[in-house]
């Protein structure tokens, strides 16, 4: 329900060639969100073997002294790393998905479904099971190839006379078949400790992750959040329709060229680090429109939060429903993503 | 929206008579091709031995590797192609939906996953016990993508189907991974037969589920007829006196029997039910009283060469003749989406 007499919140900064309406509604469910995935990473700090309370895992983290100097170690080289991983990673699938379904016009969209992700896992799983003395340093760009050459390829095969969002996406899926196929194919011949190893990762999780990781994740998302935000108007315009982003002076196919470069890196950059996690990208714009509409400068921040919200309740799930055994947060995400995709698809007239 | 998905209607009739002859040279292409399946592998053996192991059985090496190893492969490999597209070709004619695979619905996948749980929670090693397990997760997943595909008002569209077979496919084997994660054990044993492959599959396991592929197969020429009318639409169908909702159910279970039967045999191997129906109506037209005998033969005969070329292109590395299929699949699949759905 828009309010009726400021339903628009309009930001204009002098000396800066920018302007973004939001809705009013997004700096409130904003704050909410942030609060409220703040104060789950707290708990997902403190729980675990070795719990720790709240309040001190608060201190601890922001290095004042505690009771317990062990504290520093458990919250610093364990916890806090894992967590911010699957928070970062949690934005970077959602605002991948929010782009791709704002981009295609469909709520069903996400780099799973178009195979963006099996692109990125497959480049990933070759790297470790062809070159397993490559550092972790080259894994990011091994997974970037491989989604960038597939949405690449996604998007030429999908091009006849103009795109279709509905061509994308079943391309994307028989691009997907095929990828699976090598990946398996890989699975099957390489090494079994390789092996594993290749599984933990396609698996999604973000167990063990380390500061190393966050260093290796974080600069991509300062780099295409923002841009993301910066172009979310274009986004608007593309998501009216081919005719009406012309007629609002778009140039069309660079923005869509830019949005879907963004959001592949994104979805690439998230499977680097925490392996293929399924259903965010699909499941956080829908919540996150719900919240405050569909217009993206609103939609794509919540939808962020919303995103990190997901994965890190998913990894304290995981970690708490059957311990001392972890299951990874991408199994507990696809469980509850399953029911969600088909609400979605009982709800749209896909 | 779905018109760009439909069937391309081919109104003219081909001669009847061509047809006819087709039947029989498709099976001699067949027989060349058992024939070129048996007498290639690992180990050299010439064509006149190949030929004394299956006339005149004397127990040599050779001759054991002919009758125990390589007849089976090649004989699995042709039953379960032909079932594969069977299934695939009623499928497509069913839900009018030319996208529409046992691979691609999620079928195989959810086989698969039923078959990892079985070795993961009960321990099974066994062939047979796979098969068994393989069918049952066939059928339900059948049941759960069509269900999903059929929610909404306009009912099971072709593209509903196709995303929610993708969507299933990516809940389903994420939790395969998910078990396969616990212990090596389970991945070990599973992951030469979670690609798809018809080596070292022995004949007691196919007898276990021929009664099933017999029914199936048989099951689906008798009702050429009706699927032709079906693929028609459900309203012209029921306009010519055609009991659909009967039909429909009887020729899912068919489907299942089929798709589920070769992924027991075979592990999940996708698209050759995609692939080959296209083919074969390109050839005879959309009659499904035509179209199911050529698809059994084509199926057969293209995933034994599948297998052959699964063979060779490595040596002497085997491939899974799964990831043959995905990667001559896949292309067509995309192919089909390029030039089918205009939307």
């Amino acid at each position: 329900m828009r309010a009726a007499r400021h339903p628009w919140i309009v930001l204009r900064p002098r000396g800066l060639a920018l302007s973004m309406r939001l809705d009013r509604r997004v700096p409130c469910v904003a704050l909410a969100l942030l609060l409220l995935t703040g104060a789950l990473m707290v708990w997902s700090i403190g729980t675990g073997e070795y719990p720790i309370a709240p309040l001190d895992v608060l201190r601890t983290v922001l290095g004042l002294p505690t009771d317990n100097a062990d504290y520093t170690f458990v919250v610093h080289a364990l916890r806090l790393p894992r967590t911010l991983i699957a928070a970062l990673v949690g934005m970077a699938l959602a605002v991948s998905g929010a782009i791709m379904q704002g981009l295609t016009r469909n709520p069903l969209a996400s780099p799973e479904i178009t195979g963006v992700t099996a692109g990125a896992g497959f480049g990933a799983v070759t790297l470790i099971v062809l070159l397993p003395d490559s550092s972790i340093v080259t894994l990011p760009f091994a997974a970037l190839a491989g989604a960038l050459s597939v949405a690449l390829l996604i998007y030429l095969f999908a091009w006849r006379h103009g795109d279709s969002p509905m061509r994308l996406i079943l391309v994307g899926i028989g691009l997907a078949s095929v990828l699976e196929a090598l990946t398996s194919l890989m699975i099957t011949f390489g090494e079994i400790t390789q092996v594993q190893r290749a599984l933990v990762w396609l698996t999604g999780s973000v167990y063990a992750r380390s500061w190393s990781d966050v260093r290796a994740i974080a600069p991509w998302l300062a780099m295409l959040l923002p841009l993301a935000w910066l172009l979310a108007r274009r986004l608007n315009a593309l998501h009216l329709g081919e005719e009406v982003a012309r007629g609002l002076g778009s140039h069309i196919t660079l923005d869509r060229g830019l949005l879907l470069l963004t959001s592949i890196a994104l979805a690439a950059a998230a499977v680097t680090v925490a392996g293929t996690i399924g259903f965010v990208g699909l499941m956080a714009p829908h919540i996150a429109r719900r919240l405050v509409g569909p217009t993206h400068e609103g939609l794509l921040p919540v939808a962020a939060l919303t995103g990190a919200l997901i994965v890190v309740a998913a990894d304290l799930v995981g970690r708490t429903l059957f311990a001392p055994v972890e299951l990874p947060c991408g199994v507990v995400i696809a469980a509850v993503g399953a029911p969600f995709f088909a609400w979605v698809l009982y709800r749209g007239r896909a | 929206m779905t018109a760009g998905l439909l069937h391309t209607q081919r109104t003219h009739r081909r001669r009847r008579p061509w047809l006819w002859l087709g039947l029989p040279l498709a099976g001699g292409v067949l027989a060349l091709a058992l024939l070129a399946s048996v007498a290639f592998g690992a180990a050299e053996i010439d064509a006149a031995t190949v030929w004394r192991a299956l006339t005149a059985f004397d127990g040599s090496t050779d001759h054991l590797i002919i009758r125990t190893l390589r007849v089976p492969r090649a004989i699995i490999g042709a039953l379960v192609g032909a079932a594969l597209s069977v299934a695939g070709a009623i499928m497509q004619g069913l839900t009018r939906n030319p996208l529409a695979d046992p691979g691609v619905l999620g079928i195989n996948t959810g086989a698969a996953l039923a078959v990892v749980a079985a070795v993961f929670l009960f321990n099974i090693a066994s062939l047979r016990a796979y098969a068994l397990c393989a069918f049952a997760g066939a059928g339900l997943t059948a049941l759960v993508v069509y269900g999903l595909g059929s929610f909404g008002r306009d009912g099971p569209t072709p593209l509903k189907l196709t995303i929610a077979g993708a969507a299933v496919t990516a809940f389903l084997s994420s939790i395969t991974t998910g078990i396969l994660l616990f212990n090596q054990r389970t991945l070990d044993e599973v992951r030469f037969w979670l690609a798809g492959s018809i080596a070292g599959r022995d004949l007691a396991l196919l007898v276990q589920v021929l009664p099933y592929l017999a029914v199936g197969l048989s099951g689906a020429v008798l009702l050429g007829r009706q699927i032709t009318t079906l693929a028609l639409g459900d309203e012209v169908a029921t306009g010519l006196g055609q009991r659909t909702a009967w039909i429909k159910a009887f020729a899912a279970l068919l489907v299942v029997l089929l798709a589920g039967s070769a992924v027991a045999v075979a592990g999940p191997i996708g698209f050759v039910g995609l692939v080959i129906p296209h083919v074969v109506r390109f050839f005879v037209g959309m009659d499904y009283r035509w179209i199911l005998p050529y698809a059994a033969l084509s199926g057969a005969i293209f995933l034994v060469l599948a297998d052959i070329a699964a063979r060779l292109v490595l040596r002497p590395t085997e491939l899974p003749v799964g990831v043959m299929t995905a990667l001559i699949g896949g292309p067509f699949f995309v192919y089909l989406v390029r030039w089918r759905v205009r939307r």
